[in-house]
């Protein structure tokens, strides 16, 4: 069993790893690799030059004040998405993890809109805010609703904000109540013994004894958020002016459309560096509010 | 006391009831609206259709080629889903039971590859097998959607397969069985529960998938459902009616798998999140 590879048993290496790895290195490896770098040369797919340029492609990464706005609306949409996302995912497993009746249904409720992809998610968010709110505004004279949501940067933001997150409350909220499962019963009777009231328990019990189910939570709403293509792409098309691009958006129309390949991957990999860098920060972080039970 | 300990679970119950009612809102909208005519929809979007009639569902079925994207579709992901649990069960299998170095080199590589967004590969990959000639074909698309779910795959199945005893295998290989044909049916069987998992998470990924197929697949005939509907709504962007026939018809197809498999849905997504 601890036997080294040899041209014996090379066959069973071939046999059981082979598709899987040549399949994980052609898509995964040598892409990664290339990627890097491509972002040191002037590649255009046009006329096919390639020549090394060093790092003038992260220069001009970083003189582009397009993509440093929208790396910025793309961390303020990030922020605010993990941020609601969460507390309503929290809540509403907390709600959902006492045994009462009807509990499978709910839970099963909240979760559809993850059998949607984003494409479907953002055209029905786009009928909601382009003409149903404002038909109520129009009606009740709601100045809010009055004109779409989706003509002014402001309120597109937020739009892009309520359909994303409306999305992930499901899927979080599943992990939460898997992780207010692993909440030792004992513990919630002896609280509730000692008199201790609803917002306590919450606050000095459950918070502290989920914080890996936090941790799981945060990370998967940071990069799903981080990562958003298609619900930009058919909710908002980065529009009005291209002031809801998000970074991704924005990668994908600097190197397919305008064909500066090499500056748009030098964007996915810092876009990658801020992403790897706040992820591993928040997960170090609460990991040390972790305690045992 | 007594009554408030009655009472109150079924207020919140009835609540709780409330408020799904208002998350599902948007949805509950799109079919009410998908059944009335577009002037019907400006004048009164909140109002209940007073006819059901399927002409949106019959005009939408037509004009974003309903069927043709729904089994590029099935297919893709039916195919792609059965590779990537067959292929990573067996790597799985290879990497717990053999501990060779590469295979813990390679192993480590998928773990870390975990962590890299699709983003960073999307370039590059998109040249490189562009240059090659190998873009526009089901066959590129299957090929690249088992390199990026190996990994996940792999990484499962390793997890589970860690924890089941030798000694059913040794006494196979005793009696002169292969490795291949130990693991097809002894090994196999056993994983039962980790397919499921792994089900559930890829064909959500891949059914619903855009930004991959949208760079891979270039001709209209190969469009998948996401696709289509993209294509259909960028190019008819005044008729509201039949395009909410349109959202609610892409929708159908995963609901009805949701609505049998709901449970094993649920402990997947937990399965997966929580490893």
């Amino acid at each position: 069993m601890n036997k080294k590879l040899s041209l014996k048993n090379a066959g069973t290496f071939l046999v059981f790893g082979g598709p899987s790895i040549f399949a994980f290195a052609a898509v995964v490896i040598i892409p990664f690799i290339v990627g890097l770098y491509l972002t040191f040369t002037n590649w255009d797919v046009r006329t096919g030059d390639s020549s090394l340029i060093g790092f003038s492609n992260y220069l001009e990464v970083f003189r582009d004040k397009v993509f440093l706005q929208q790396l910025w609306f793309t961390l303020k949409y990030v922020f605010f998405t993990v941020v609601i996302a969460n507390v309503f995912a929290f809540f509403i497993a907390l709600a959902l993890t006492r045994g009462g009746r009807g509990e499978q249904w709910l839970r099963t409720g909240f979760f559809t809109p993850n059998l949607v992809g984003g494409i479907v998610l953002g055209y029905l968010w786009q009928t909601l805010f382009s003409q149903v709110l404002p038909y109520l505004g129009n009606k009740y004279g709601w100045e809010l609703f009055q004109t779409s949501w989706l003509t002014n940067t402001g309120t597109a933001f937020w739009a892009l904000i309520i359909a994303t997150a409306w999305q992930l409350i499901g899927y979080l909220m599943i992990i939460y109540i898997a992780g207010f499962t692993g909440v030792p019963n004992d513990v919630l009777e002896a609280a509730s013994i000692d008199g201790a009231g609803r917002t306590s328990v919450i606050r000095r019990i459950i918070l502290p004894l989920t914080v890996p189910a936090i941790v799981i939570c945060i990370f998967i709403s940071l990069s799903r958020s981080f990562l958003t293509y298609d619900i930009n792409l058919a909710l908002t098309k980065g529009g009005p002016f291209n002031s809801t691009e998000l970074a991704t958006y924005h990668i994908v129309q600097k190197a397919f459309l305008s064909n500066q390949y090499g500056v748009g991957q030098a964007e996915a990999v810092v876009l990658f560096a801020v992403v790897a860098l706040i992820a591993l920060t928040q997960s170090y972080l609460l990991k040390k509010l972790e305690v045992e039970s | 006391m007594n009554a408030n300990r009655r009472i109150l679970p079924g207020l919140r119950t009835g609540f709780l009831y409330l408020l799904l009612l208002a998350f599902l809102t948007p949805f509950l909208l799109i079919i009410m609206n998908s059944f009335k005519t577009t002037q019907q929809f400006f004048e009164s979007p909140l109002s209940l259709p007073t006819t059901i009639n399927f002409k949106n569902y019959a005009s939408a079925f037509d004009n974003m080629d309903f069927m043709q994207g729904f089994m590029n579709s099935l297919i893709i992901t039916g195919i792609s889903v059965t590779i990537i649990i067959i292929f990573s069960a067996m790597t799985g299998y290879l990497f717990v039971r053999y501990k060779w170095k590469v295979n813990s080199f390679f192993f480590f590589l998928m773990l870390a590859s975990m962590a890299l967004p699709f983003q960073v590969l999307m370039i590059p990959m998109v040249m490189l097998y562009g240059n090659m000639g190998l873009l526009n074909t089901k066959l590129t698309l299957l090929f690249m959607y088992l390199g990026f779910g190996v990994p996940f795959g792999v990484f499962t199945f390793h997890g589970f397969i860690k924890g089941i005893p030798y000694e059913l295998e040794e006494s196979a290989f005793i009696e002169g069985s292969t490795t291949l044909r130990t693991f097809f049916s002894i090994v196999l069987p056993l994983l039962k529960p980790v397919f499921v998992t792994l089900l559930v998470l890829d064909v959500l990924w891949i059914w619903n998938d855009y930004l991959l197929p949208s760079l891979v697949l270039l001709s209209p005939d190969q469009k998948t459902l996401p696709l289509s509907t993209y294509t259909f709504f960028s190019s008819y962007s005044v008729d509201y009616a039949p395009l909410m026939a349109g959202l609610i018809m892409t929708i159908i197809p995963v609901l009805i798998i949701y609505l049998f498999l709901q449970k094993q849905i649920i402990k997947g997504i937990t399965e997966g999140a929580l490893k």
